[in-house]
C-alpha cells in the first residue's frame, strides 16, 4: 500500500503512456503560458463584444489551407496608408484617399469594409470609386455624413453589404455578360466582364470627401478587403479570431479541470476517511448522505444550479465539486476501514492521540497515491462536463471556453454548413487535454494497483 | 423520497426567487400595458408604490411569502409532484397543443426511450461480445485496439462527435438530415418511418462513442475472472476455451455488467440533454434544454422529477438484479 515518491517516479518513468500524458500536459501548459503572455486578458474579455471584431473577416478558413488548395483563397488585407490628395475649387474642398492593391487570388474576397474617422464641419459628401485593372471605373457609394455646425469628428463604417452600393453596381449591368441579380458587391467589383471569375491585377479604391467652406480630413482611414482565410485557426461567423479563443481556452480548461479534481478529491478523501475511521453511527449517517447525493442526476441539477444561482466560472467549479466527491468518498471510506485495523493506528489510538491527528498523520498519507490517481482521472470528466454546460449556453460569458466556442458554432449551424475549422479544433483540444490526464491517471493506476499490470 | 425532498430543497429557494421575479415582471408588464392605469398616477413614485403593492399581493396569494420549507407549502408541492401533477407550462406546448406538463413529458418520453434504449442495447451487445473476445486474448492485437479505442472514444464529448457526424453525413455526403426532427406532422402515416430515418445519425453517434468503453469494461471483468481457480480447473478438465468464456466467465461477469447496464440506461437519459440539443431530436432532453432557455419552471421541475425517478428506479433495479445474479450479496 505504501510507496516512496522515488519508487513512484521510477515506476512512472518506465511507463510510456504516462510519459506521453506528461508530454501533452507540458505542451498544454506552454500553450497557456503563451496565451497569458501574448494575449492580454482585457482583449480576451471582449470576446463576446461583436463591435471589437468588426475589422476581422467573417467565417474565414485557417490561412494554412492555401497550401492544400489548387485555387488560392484571398487573405485578409488591411490597407492603411493611402495616397492622400487634396484640392479646392472655390469654396469646395476635396480630400481624396487612394488605396491600391494587387489582387492576386482565385476567389472573391468575402466582403470589403471602409472604416474612417472624418473631421469636418457642415455636411460633407463621401464617395467611393473603384478603378479596376481593365481601366473601368465603378461608383460604389455616395453618402453624406451627418450634419454638424461645429467642427466634429465622426467615426463610421461602410460595408460592402450596403444596399445603395449594390444598387449602384447593378446599374452597371450592361457592362457584364452574366446575370448579376443575386451577386454580392464584391462578386461584381472583382469580376471579369465576360464570366463571373476573379479579375486579377491592380485595383485602386478612391475615397473622396467633398465639403463646402471648410476643409475636411480623414483622421483614420482603413480599407479592409475581407479575406477567406485568416490566421492560424480562422475566424467564426461573428468575425472572432479563433486562435485567440482556442489559446485562451487552454488555461481555462486546465484551471477548471484541475481545481475541480483537486477540490472533489480532497473533500471526498477527508469525508470518506472520517466516516470510515469513526465508524458506527457517524459512518452510517455520513454514508446515507453520500448515497443521497449519489442518487441525484448530476447534469439536470447542474443545469438548474447554473441557471438559478449563477454561471460565473468559480460557481461552476463549485457545482462540479459538489457532485464530484461522492465516488471518491466511497472508495476512501472502504480503504480507511482497512487501514484503521492496522496495528500502528490502534497503537496511536491507545497512546491517546487525537482523532484528527490520526486521520491526517496516519491514515491520509497512506491514501495519497490513490488520491493522485483519482485526481488525474477526474480531470477529464470535469473538463467535459464544463464544456457540456457551456455548450448548452450556461457557461460564464466573460470567460469563453472551448465549450462555448462550440456552443456558438452550434447556434450558427456550423456543422450543417461545413465550417469545420470552427468545430474541429475546440473538440480536439478538449479530447487531447482529457487524454493527457487519462494517460497520467492510467500510469498512476498501474503503480497503485499492481494487479492491473498484466 | 429523500432524494426528491433534497431536490426540491436544492431547487426550491431558487425556484421561489425566480417565481417572485417572474411575478414582479408580469405585474409590471400588466400595469405598463394598461395606459389608463398609468395615466391615473401623477408621479412615478406613486406608480412604483402601486406596482410594489400589487406584486406583494400576488406573492401572498401564491403563498410565495412563506419560504419554500414552510411545511404546508412543501407538503403541497411534494404531493403535487408525487401525483404527477406538474401544473401547466408557461410557454412550451406539446405537439398536439396541450400545455399540461404531464402531456408534454409523456409525449416526448417514448422518443427519448426509443433512441437511447436502442443505442444502449446495441452498445452493450457489441461491447459484451468485443469485450469477451479481447478479454480472452489479452495483449493480442484486438485487445490493444479495443483498449486504445475505449480510451480515445471516451475522452471525446458525445455531442462534439455528434457535430462532426452532422458535418460528415449531412454536409459532405448528404445522406442524413442535419436536424433530427421529422418535418412531417405527427399525425401523418409516414411519421414513424421518417422518425426512424432521422434517428439513424444520432444512433450511429451514440453507438460509436459508447461501445468502446463498454468493451473495455467487460474485458476487465473477464480478465479478472479468467484468473480465478474455477476457470483454471475447467481448463484442466478440457473444456474448450470458447465455452469457458461465453458460458462460465460471462455468467460470472453478469452482475457487474447488469448493474452498469441499468445505470448507463438511466445515465444516458440525463446525458440526452446535450445530445438531443445537438441533433434536435424531439425528446425529453431537448424539451429540458428548451425549458431552460425560456425558463419554463413547471416543465423544468417536472422533468427533473421524472429524470430523478428514472435514475432511482434503475439504481434500485440494478441492486435487485445484482442480488439475483450474485447470490452472495443477498446475505449481508
Amino acid at each position: 500500500m505504501s510507496f516512496s515518491s522515488k519508487e513512484i517516479s521510477h515506476e512512472f518513468s518506465k511507463n510510456k503512456i504516462g510519459l506521453v500524458g506528461i508530454a501533452i500536459l507540458g505542451t498544454l501548459f506552454v500553450l497557456s503560458a503563451i496565451a497569458v503572455v501574448t494575449i492580454p486578458i482585457e482583449s480576451f474579455k471582449e470576446w463576446d463584444d461583436p463591435a471589437g471584431w468588426l475589422t476581422f473577416p467573417k467565417s474565414a478558413l485557417p490561412a494554412w489551407v492555401n497550401y492544400f488548395l489548387s485555387e488560392k483563397m484571398p487573405e485578409h488585407i488591411i490597407l492603411q496608408n493611402p495616397q492622400v490628395l487634396s484640392q479646392n475649387v472655390g469654396e469646395i474642398f476635396l480630400t481624396t484617399h487612394i488605396f491600391a492593391v494587387d489582387y492576386n487570388y482565385d476567389k472573391f474576397p468575402s466582403d470589403f469594409i471602409y472604416e474612417y474617422t472624418a473631421k469636418y464641419s457642415g455636411s460633407p459628401l463621401l464617395q467611393i470609386w473603384v478603378v479596376r485593372p481593365d481601366g473601368k471605373e465603378l461608383k460604389l457609394i455616395s453618402t453624406s455624413l451627418p450634419q454638424s455646425k461645429i467642427e466634429t469628428s465622426y467615426h463610421g463604417f461602410i460595408f460592402s453589404t450596403d444596399n445603395s452600393m449594390i444598387k449602384n453596381l447593378r446599374k452597371n449591368h450592361d457592362n457584364l455578360m452574366f446575370p448579376i441579380e443575386s451577386l454580392l458587391a464584391q462578386d461584381i467589383v472583382f469580376s471579369k466582364t465576360d464570366v463571373n471569375k476573379v479579375l486579377n491585377g491592380y485595383y485602386s479604391f478612391k475615397v473622396s470627401l467633398y465639403n463646402v467652406k471648410s476643409k475636411p480630413s480623414l483622421e483614420l482611414s482603413k480599407f479592409i478587403l475581407g479575406g477567406k482565410v485568416y490566421g492560424l485557426m480562422g475566424t467564426d461567423e461573428l468575425r472572432r479570431n479563433l486562435t485567440v479563443g482556442l489559446l485562451w481556452g487552454t488555461p481555462l480548461a486546465l484551471f477548471i479541470g484541475i481545481t475541480v479534481a483537486i477540490g472533489s478529491v480532497v473533500i471526498g478523501l477527508i469525508y470518506g476517511v472520517f466516516a470510515g475511521y469513526k465508524g458506527k453511527k457517524t459512518d452510517e449517517s455520513l454514508m446515507r448522505f453520500n448515497d443521497v447525493i449519489y442518487a441525484m442526476p448530476a447534469l439536470p441539477l447542474l443545469i438548474i444550479l447554473a441557471v438559478t444561482i449563477g454561471n460565473s466560472i468559480f460557481l461552476i467549479v463549485g457545482f462540479l465539486v459538489l457532485f464530484g466527491w461522492v465516488g471518491i468518498a466511497k472508495v476512501s471510506r472502504s480503504m480507511a476501514l482497512q487501514i484503521k485495523t492496522l496495528q500502528y493506528v490502534e497503537a496511536s489510538k491507545m497512546m491517546g492521540q487525537k482523532d484528527s491527528k490520526i486521520i491526517f498523520k496516519h491514515i491520509l498519507p497512506q491514501l495519497l497515491p490513490y488520491a493522485f490517481a483519482s485526481i488525474a482521472i477526474s480531470v477529464p470528466a470535469a473538463i467535459t462536463t464544463e464544456a457540456g454546460l457551456s455548450f448548452l449556453g450556461l457557461g460564464d460569458p466573460t470567460f469563453p471556453t472551448w465549450g462555448q466556442i462550440l456552443h456558438d458554432a452550434n447556434t450558427y449551424g456550423a456543422a450543417a454548413r461545413g465550417l469545420w475549422w470552427w468545430i474541429l479544433p475546440p473538440g480536439i483540444m478538449i479530447a487531447v487535454t482529457g487524454l493527457a490526464f487519462v494517460f497520467i491517471g492510467h500510469a498512476m493506476d498501474v503503480i497503485v494497483n499492481p494487479r492491473l499490470k498484466r | 423520497m429523500a432524494t426528491l425532498l433534497l431536490t426540491i430543497a436544492l431547487v426550491g429557494s431558487n425556484m421561489d426567487a425566480i417565481l417572485k421575479q417572474s411575478v414582479a415582471l408580469e405585474i409590471r408588464q400588466q400595469v405598463t400595458d394598461n395606459k389608463h392605469l398609468v395615466a391615473s398616477f401623477k408621479n412615478p413614485q406613486d406608480l412604483d408604490a402601486f406596482v410594489e403593492n400589487q406584486i406583494k399581493q400576488r406573492i401572498d396569494a401564491l403563498g410565495l411569502d412563506k419560504p419554500w420549507y414552510y411545511p404546508p407549502r412543501l407538503g403541497l408541492s411534494m404531493y403535487k409532484i408525487l401525483t404527477l401533477d406538474f401544473g401547466h407550462a408557461k410557454f412550451l406546448t406539446s405537439d398536439t397543443g396541450s400545455s399540461d406538463v404531464k402531456d408534454i413529458v409523456l409525449e416526448k418520453m417514448p422518443r427519448t426511450i426509443l433512441l437511447f434504449t436502442t443505442a444502449t442495447l446495441i452498445i452493450s451487445l457489441i461491447g459484451i461480445f468485443l469485450g469477451a473476445l479481447s478479454g480472452s486474448k489479452i495483449n493480442s492485437k484486438l485487445d490493444k485496439i479495443t483498449s486504445t479505442f475505449a480510451v480515445i472514444s471516451s475522452s471525446f464529448p458525445v455531442w462534439w462527435i455528434g457535430m462532426l457526424m452532422i458535418f460528415v453525413f449531412a454536409f459532405v455526403y448528404q445522406i442524413f438530415p442535419a436536424r433530427a426532427t421529422p418535418l412531417i406532422p405527427v399525425t401523418e402515416p409516414g411519421y414513424l418511418g421518417a422518425l426512424l430515418y432521422h434517428m439513424t445519425l444520432p444512433l450511429i453517434t451514440l453507438v460509436l462513442i459508447g461501445f468502446g468503453s463498454w468493451a473495455y469494461l467487460v474485458r476487465n471483468f473477464i480478465v479478472g475472472i479468467m484468473q480465478e481457480d474455477f476457470v483454471v480447473a475447467k481448463r484442466a478438465a478440457g473444456i474448450s476455451e470458447k465455452k469457458i468464456i461465453y458460458t462460465h466467465a460471462l455468467k460470472n461477469a453478469a452482475p457487474p455488467i447488469v448493474t452498469v447496464l441499468a445505470l448507463s440506461l438511466s445515465g444516458s437519459l440525463g446525458g440526452a440533454i446535450i445530445t438531443e440539443a445537438v441533433f434536435d431530436w424531439p425528446g425529453m432532453g431537448r424539451l429540458y434544454y428548451e425549458a431552460i432557455t425560456v425558463l419554463d419552471l413547471p416543465v423544468i421541475i417536472g422533468e427533473t422529477y421524472v429524470l430523478t425517478a428514472f435514475f432511482l428506479v434503475s439504481i434500485f433495479l440494478a441492486d435487485i438484479l445484482y442480488g439475483y445474479f450474485d447470490p452472495r450479496v443477498r446475505k449481508g
